[in-house]
């Protein structure tokens, strides 16, 4: 690809550095991290000694395969503050997201863990090409989802103008954007793509009425086709940008204005790609399971954290000149989770408030598609005779209680359509319960 | 007092009307009273039919996949002249009854018309229209139309 643009980088001497010493800095790193994480995590300290793996046995990142694995489901089953390794005292932050089996999961950040997040955002946000003469609009939600405070960190670090949208509202968007000549952008890709729908709609011209030159787009899945029509449609550099909120939130890998793979923060997370199945780790090139590994994080350190997120690693030095590994865009999970605007749902969130309604079968299908640039999700339930009733008002009343539930376990608006009895195919194996229209 | 009904849950497919129709008709059942009502998402028809084939209908129905269910309705005569049906509904409004549906029987009887209603609070509302003199069919009646 290539471009003569400037690059921008926020910490050179971190960013750009050989990779012999970074691995050098990652190696002292992970040796006291795991000391750490045995000292203060009870459940860590357990499964490392049931792996008869002691701190002293870990020299440097090459005996990083011998550690145990932290999944998901251990932030629900330590839920909420089992894997907090700092005392309570020193967390200042919680942010947290959906988990499985309808349970949310929470993430304590000290200040330290704030500011090294605030750190990686800000290398985002410069690799985009922000500095302190940019106006940023945020326009991922403020709370608990790490989108909006993360990008409002980033920038704020930059020394950048801030304007703290939080997501919805588009006319009102658009009207910020084009009075105070917002110059970057920071949401969902859809909600990128729709503000610039919307600004067309309008009948303003984007490169005659915005100022805007870049947008950092994450949190849900998108393709290089969606990156490009988003420039386009907004005349700007669209970069990708990845994140978890078990690892620190957006920026943990960011695209620099190359658009060719996501630089990962290697001097904060050691990443590796596993076989999903056996574990075993895979060499650079190979497409297989993300692994992250915080090295500097002191509130809830992760060791070897399964992302179930697929995608490869390519270690060579970008045109930008930062040194640090890349990783291809996300291209699939190695779990059955769906990312709907932005929000992580699984199908078995489903399932638990279907079998916890009186009379509704467990019988299921999630029909996902994605129409005007938003993500839609039908819930197809079979309709059974304790359901039924002769007037529509009872049926109606039904359904809207499923909706309910449903929004108040996985956080979005679903909708629900009722369908005839063994309508929804049954399986003798794994039961398909999704259909995703969507182009990604 | 009453009258049972049948109600089956329709998706809004095609052909899925056609079916119901064609399974009833084929085992000999005779549609005395049809309403259809339809959602966006769904639909609900309900039938009136002979007491005695009721039991053979719903077993029929649920093994073809239809979900169905019986109630009871109201089923009033009304004058067959204009603003006939009119006067009953002033009368249910007497009761502070609401009406949730109603439709009417496709057989006629001469110079009146029969009306099948569910209304709310049926039992209490039911009482309150034989009170006022409306003249209800009951289920042995409506066997013998």
């Amino acid at each position: 690809m290539g471009n003569d643009r400037e690059h921008r980088i926020f910490n050179p001497r971190m960013e750009c550095m050989s990779r012999d010493e970074r691995a050098q800095l990652q190696s002292e790193r992970l040796v006291q991290t795991v000391r750490y994480e045995y000292d203060h995590v009870p459940v860590y300290r357990a499964r490392m000694d049931a792996k008869c793996i002691r701190p002293e046995d870990i020299h440097g990142i090459e005996d990083l395969k011998y550690l145990p694995f932290m999944e998901k489901t251990d932030l629900r089953d330590q839920w909420p503050f089992g894997l907090l390794a700092a005392p309570k005292r020193d967390i200042v932050r919680i942010q947290g997201s959906s988990g499985t089996t309808g349970h949310p999961i929470v993430s304590g950040y000290t200040r330290n863990d704030v500011d090294v997040w605030s750190e990686m955002m800000a290398r985002t946000l410069t690799a985009a090409g922000c500095t302190p003469d940019d106006i940023v609009q945020v326009a991922y939600g403020f709370g608990l989802f790490t989108g909006g405070f993360g990008a409002y960190q980033g920038a704020d670090k930059i020394g950048a103008m801030v304007l703290p949208m939080s997501s919805g509202n588009t006319q009102r968007q658009i009207l910020m954007m084009k009075d105070l000549g917002v110059t970057m952008l920071c949401c969902t890709p859809s909600y990128a793509a729709y503000l610039g729908e919307t600004v067309r709609d309008m009948g303003l011209d984007p490169n005659v009425d915005l100022k805007l030159k870049a947008g950092c787009f994450g949190a849900e899945p998108w393709t290089e086709e969606m990156r490009v029509h988003i420039e386009e449609l907004l005349g700007i550099d669209a970069c990708d940008i990845y994140g978890l909120t078990e690892i620190a939130g957006p920026g943990v890998s960011f695209a620099c204005l190359e658009k060719d793979g996501m630089h990962i923060n290697e001097d904060h997370v050691i990443a590796e790609i596993i076989n999903p199945a056996t574990g075993e780790p895979l060499p650079y090139g190979e497409s297989g399971e993300l692994v992250f590994t915080t090295i500097t994080k002191t509130g809830m350190p992760m060791l070897r954290y399964r992302t179930h997120d697929i995608c490869s690693l390519n270690p060579e030095p970008c045109a930008c000149g930062r040194t640090t590994v890349r990783m291809t865009r996300i291209t699939g999970r190695t779990d059955d989770m769906l990312i709907i605007r932005g929000v992580n749902v699984f199908p078995s969130q489903i399932e638990s408030v279907l079998v916890g309604i009186k009379g509704v079968a467990p019988h299921y299908m999630l029909v996902v598609d994605r129409v005007n640039s938003s993500d839609t999700m039908e819930v197809q339930v079979e309709m059974t005779e304790e359901m039924f009733s002769d007037t529509i008002s009872h049926i109606e009343q039904v359904r809207k209680n499923i909706t309910d539930q449903i929004k108040s376990v996985v956080g979005i608006a679903t909708n629900v359509k009722l369908v005839a009895p063994k309508s929804i195919p049954r399986s003798e194996g794994k039961a398909k319960r999704v259909i995703d229209h969507r182009k990604l | 007092m009453f009258v049972k009904q049948i109600s089956v849950f329709l998706e809004n497919t095609p052909g899925s009307l056609r079916e119901l129709t064609h399974l009833l008709g084929s085992n000999g059942i005779d549609l005395m009273a049809l309403s259809v009502a339809d959602t966006q998402n769904f639909g609900i028809i309900r039938i009136i039919i002979e007491e005695n084939s009721i039991d053979n209908a719903l077993r029929l129905l649920r093994s073809a996949g239809f979900t169905a269910r019986v109630n009871n309705v109201v089923c009033a005569v009304v004058e067959d002249v204009p603003l006939g049906l009119c006067k009953l509904l002033e009368l249910i409004e007497e009761t502070g009854a609401s009406v949730e549906y109603m439709y009417s029987f496709l057989r006629s009887t001469g110079d009146r018309a029969l009306m099948i209603l569910r209304l709310s609070d049926q039992e209490i509302s039911t009482q309150k229209l034989i009170d006022l003199g409306v003249q209800l069919t009951s289920q042995a009646e409506v066997n013998a139309l």
